[in-house]
């Protein structure tokens, strides 16, 4: 009989302790963001003001005053949205395919698909603007911040739903096949449903990592397209300081992703963990 | 699905669409600072009266500098009007990439400081229009001076500077003798060291364009920088660039600070004291020159509309304007562009930093000279920099550290130099 592990009264308060101090840390920057919107820019920098300030709403309105956040706000939401149906229009199948129907290159495909990830972005800022904007001429668009948000996150995309899928026994795919379904209808009707836990994670995180990208929503954009990145990147000046503006500004960009993430905690930590116990 | 495939598609058609812009819109490129923010409000005075529609873009400074250099280089197009320095100016005039400027009489381009003008100009020809301009100088904390017995003078030597910065130096209450950019960077550490080293009788390239970064002047002006620096500077300085050492120096915490003028129109103590840049006896001196001007990219449809709203936001008209407004007032006009700034009664009455930060500005030399073949002061005015300067600035930080010696960081900075020159072809 295996022994039973015994928890003493140290062990009881020192985890929770450590677990709260980790969370905290991390939860820190968070809350000193938040905590700094509400300072004026001068208060944001004297230590006597660190905690004890009159609290201003002056960098918020300055916010709407001075830049137009719904636009970018707009653009954010439009973007993700598009860009992460869009990766799961393309990844669902893809995954699909390479869960289902490996073949001896399946493996191969996709490491290659994870090493893209690998390459710096920098490496092809000149040739992307120049075929965009040169070529395409699909600079500022809505459609090539879609497109290349989608391409950024399909790797994972893809990754993500093929573990899921793996779990799922290929006995009940082919019984779908004796019985007639078409490839379509084993995906619509048997596949999704069996893992919508997982696509819904997927598309959770996708979401989330098309809403914080800063690369190349801030490149490949002037006005029309531009998103909550770009109004963050906007506010950063090296001559002058101007941290609770830039707070109010970042909270306001980081705000709708914090409660979305609030809300669906379950299916982010669900998505996150996936796999790594058994 | 194909509802959702047609979804995606109408957007997409829709959003592609969206973006044709009218005749009478100006998309403005520009760095994220107080004057350039103030300028969107005061514009909509412009835009009331012509009818002319402002399309701001503000970025940080480095990602301006990559963006409008990579819509340059592929033709424009994206910007009409675009915020660039004085390390650009010449460089981009001279390939090209931007227009000359050419305004109405009543412009009086003479009137733009002539270091300005002559820092954004290539062979005569301007090609961008000072928005503000800056130099450097020395601010310090008059109340610790007078305490401890010590002054500044202008154009002190730095011997006498560095003997101040010890005399006011009290780290036990928290007070600092001198605090210097330290943090890694050619518009950073790069550009202060450039000028200590310009005082010092040193120089980036000989007449060959040459790298000069192992010669003894060299040594002499990075090891007193270093030895001021970490006896006498705060803590970690290698982090410090300008908006660090403004909050330190807003919490009483430097004696002394040498950097840009445009510093003196935060500073928050009352006792502070202004003095020109220190010297080692060099005719170079030790302070630079910088400004923030606006030009047109060679290829804007709209170029004769950008042009008439360059000549009305950097005019004497602008300054008024900006003076007279009920959001702002004369505190926040921009200075170190035009010379008949600094004789409105008004700006004097409330910028007791003027006459130092013109005399500043204009005493600064951009232009080459025998001591110095070649155009800049605390940079240098050849597309290659910006990569040298990093490296050196690297190498700098790890002298200011403690990681290298001066002489090992020195050599390294000279061997990026030397391999960065070559590949260019000099």
């Amino acid at each position: 009989m295996a022994a039973v592990a015994q928890t003493t009264p140290l062990s009881r308060i020192l985890w929770p302790a450590l677990a709260w101090t980790i969370a905290l840390i991390f939860f820190f920057p968070i809350f000193w963001l938040v905590f700094t919107s509400f300072k004026t820019d001068a208060d944001a920098v004297k230590p006597e003001h660190l905690f004890f300030f009159t609290p201003t709403l002056e960098n918020y309105a300055n916010m709407t005053e001075n830049y137009d956040y719904w636009r970018f706000a707009i653009n954010s939401v439009i973007t993700a949205t598009f860009a992460t149906a869009l990766a799961l229009v393309v990844g669902v199948p893809a995954a699909y395919a390479m869960a289902f129907d490996p073949s001896r290159h399946t493996k191969d495909i996709l490491v290659w698909m994870l090493s893209t990830k690998m390459l710096p972005a920098a490496a092809v800022l000149y040739p992307m603007t120049f075929l965009t904007k040169n070529m395409l001429g699909l600079f500022d668009t809505h459609f090539l911040v879609i497109v290349v948000l989608c391409l950024i996150n399909l790797p994972i995309v893809i990754w993500m739903l093929f573990t899921y899928f793996k779990e799922i026994p290929k006995d009940i795919i082919e019984a779908g096949k004796m019985d007639g379904v078409s490839t379509w209808g084993e995906i619509k009707d048997i596949l999704i449903p069996l893992a919508w836990g997982g696509i819904a994670s997927t598309a959770l995180l996708t979401f989330i990592f098309c809403w914080n990208e800063a690369y190349w929503t801030v490149r490949l954009t002037t006005i029309d397209a531009a998103t909550l990145s770009k109004l963050i990147e906007g506010n950063r000046a090296p001559e002058g300081l101007f941290f609770g503006r830039l707070s109010a500004v970042s909270t306001a960009a980081v705000g709708p992703i914090v409660v979305l993430g609030w809300f669906c905690q379950k299916q982010l930590v669900q998505g996150l963990t996936f796999g790594a116990v058994k | 699905m194909k509802s959702l495939f047609n979804t995606v598609a109408a957007v997409a058609v829709a959003t592609t669409g969206a973006t044709a812009v009218s005749a009478q819109d100006l998309t403005i490129a520009i760095v994220n600072n107080g004057h350039m923010i103030n300028m969107q409000k005061v514009a909509e005075a412009y835009t009331a009266k012509t009818g002319v529609n402002l399309n701001w873009v503000a970025l940080e400074e480095g990602v301006l500098r990559e963006q409008v250099t990579s819509d340059t280089a592929t033709g424009g197009g994206q910007y009409d009007i675009i915020n660039i320095g004085m390390q650009e100016a010449p460089i981009w005039g001279a390939a090209g990439w931007i227009e000359p400027l050419n305004f109405s009489a009543g412009y009086d381009v003479e009137d733009i400081l002539p270091a300005m003008r002559a820092g954004l100009s290539h062979n005569g020809t301007l090609y961008a229009a000072p928005f503000y301009g800056e130099s450097s100088m020395v601010m310090y904390r008059k109340d610790l001076a007078d305490a401890a017995g010590v002054k500044i003078r202008n154009n002190d030597s730095w011997a006498n500077v560095k003997g101040a910065a010890m005399a006011m130096h009290d780290p036990d209450n928290g007070v600092y003798g001198a605090c210097l950019r330290g943090k890694p960077g050619w518009g950073d550490n790069g550009a202060f060291i450039t000028t200590v080293a310009n005082s010092f009788g040193a120089r980036w390239f000989d007449e060959n364009m040459k790298p000069q970064l192992d010669s003894a002047a060299w040594n002499e002006a990075v090891s007193f920088y270093v030895d001021l620096l970490a006896n006498y500077g705060p803590p970690g300085s290698e982090g410090n660039s300008f908006n660090e050492i403004l909050a330190l120096y807003n919490q009483d915490k430097c004696g002394l600070w040498i950097d840009a003028t445009i510093a003196a129109s935060f500073l928050e103590n009352p006792n502070v004291a202004y003095a020109q840049s220190p010297n080692a006896g060099n005719p170079v001196g030790a302070n630079w020159l910088w400004a923030w001007a606006m030009a047109i990219p060679a290829g804007s449809p709209n170029a004769d509309a950008a042009r008439d709203f360059i000549e009305w936001a950097t005019s004497k008209d602008y300054v008024q304007a900006v003076g007279n407004h009920p959001d702002f007032g004369w505190g926040s006009v921009p200075t170190g562009q035009r010379a008949s700034t600094y004789d409105i009664p008004e700006f004097k009455a409330v910028a007791g930093f003027a006459a130092a930060e013109m005399a500043a500005i204009d005493s600064a030399a951009p232009e080459a000279t025998d001591l110095k073949p070649y155009v800049g002061v605390q940079f240098v005015a050849i597309p290659e920099f910006p990569e040298i300067g990093s490296a050196f600035g690297q190498e700098m930080a790890a002298a200011l550290s403690g990681a290298k010696s001066v002489e090992d960081a020195l050599a390294a900075a000279q061997a990026a130099a030397v391999s960065i020159m070559d590949e260019a072809g000099y």
